[in-house]
């Protein structure tokens, strides 16, 4: 029983993996590419790992994986966040399709 | 005080990381344990630094409450967010309007402020991307909704700010 | 059983070649390392799938590290895009 449960959370968190590399390819510029590749991929890893967890049961593969799981929670926005900065730091253009950029605006240098 | 905490913060993190306790043959691995609080102590000696200034705000009953009730509202979002950026890899003309706007949040420790930027970077169609001192935020959206600062706020922040104010401030 | 983790495997496998795609091809330098940033993730749900899958602990161990030493890698790489110093 646990491990059906498991091999479906597997396979919900594969299928947000996949829509979000997609999304890597498909998209026009890095913040977009950013925006899939952070939101989708986190998703499917928070699935994997309770999968893991839920499949093994409670010992200490199970336990490290939900710290592994908080760790990547708190760690792959963070990491987004620091490449959208150096991406606009490092004069990145957003697609020329964009509506409005109000941090070029107010940039003072 | 706060090297105590920082001691059972990191000792806590041990134990997770190595789980000593073996449930099925009911045995306590003594070694790993005693190595373990050795190594917090050395630890809570060396970066006192960077520890938090105001540690008994981890301890709180209240804020541990409102921390847990943040949970399901975060995963809800994120599974809206993940949904929406799924229709718009899939859908063949890419329905996206991205632009970078600003808002304004009311928070004022410094965590607090993470932990926003980083509930907003998982939630619909948003990324931080910087954030002021004054308590400004530069964020990307993907699909632009409004332009100004206080109708921004309202789309994108108003949903954790109320929520993140009983947990960190 | 065995064929389900074989499709997931080659799921898995086809994401990581999308990602090393959008290395080789990236036009600019940000774009590269967020495809590094995300190929970084796929191999700790790798590892982890295959954890479950042997029972072995060890690549769950794996897994942790490979989510520290990523994480650490992409910040250093955007404070280089930014032209900052590593120290700040």
């Amino acid at each position: 029983m646990n491990e059906t449960i498991g091999i479906i959370f597997f396979g919900i968190g594969i299928l947000f993996n996949f829509f979000g590399c997609l999304g890597l390819i498909r998209f026009p510029d890095v913040y977009n590419r950013l925006q899939a590749g952070t939101k989708c991929v986190t998703f499917g890893m928070i699935f994997i790992l309770i999968g893991v967890a839920i499949y093994v049961g409670f010992n200490s593969l199970g336990v490290k994986s939900l710290v592994c799981m908080i760790f990547i929670l708190i760690t792959s926005p963070t990491a987004a966040h620091a490449i959208a900065k150096g991406a606009h730091k490092a004069n990145v253009k957003l697609w020329e399709k964009s509506v409005i950029d109000q941090y070029e605006e107010d940039k003072v240098d | 005080m706060r090297r105590i905490s920082l001691f059972f913060t990191s000792f806590v993190t041990w134990y997770l990381l190595t789980w000593p306790y073996d449930f099925k043959a009911q045995i306590m691995n003594w070694q790993i344990f005693i190595a373990g609080i050795i190594v917090s102590i050395i630890a809570s000696l060396l970066f006192i630094k960077v520890f938090t200034q105001y540690p008994h705000k981890i301890f709180s009953p209240v804020r541990i409450f409102w921390a847990i009730c943040y949970v399901p509202v975060l995963f809800f979002s994120m599974l809206t967010a993940n949904l929406d950026v799924v229709y718009r890899v899939i859908h063949p003309r890419m329905p996206i309007k991205p632009g970078i706007v600003k808002v304004k949040t009311g928070i004022q420790s410094d965590s607090g402020r993470t932990a926003l930027a980083n509930s907003i970077t998982l939630t619909p169609g948003t990324l931080t991307v910087d954030i002021m001192d004054d308590g400004h935020m530069y964020i990307h959206w993907i699909y632009v909704r409004e332009t100004d600062i206080e109708g921004a706020s309202k789309k994108i922040v108003q949903r954790f700010e109320p929520l993140l104010i009983r947990i960190f401030d | 059983m065995e064929t389900v983790f074989q499709v997931f495997f080659g799921v898995l496998l086809l994401c990581c070649f999308m990602c090393l795609y959008r290395i080789g091809r990236g036009p600019t330098a940000p774009d590269r390392t967020v495809a590094i940033d995300i190929l970084g993730i796929v191999i700790v749900g790798f590892s982890a799938l295959l954890s479950a899958v042997t029972g072995k602990e060890f690549y769950m161990n794996v897994a942790i590290t490979w989510a520290l030493v990523s994480f650490i890698g992409t910040i250093a790489l955007a404070k280089y895009l930014e032209g900052r110093g590593f120290d700040e």
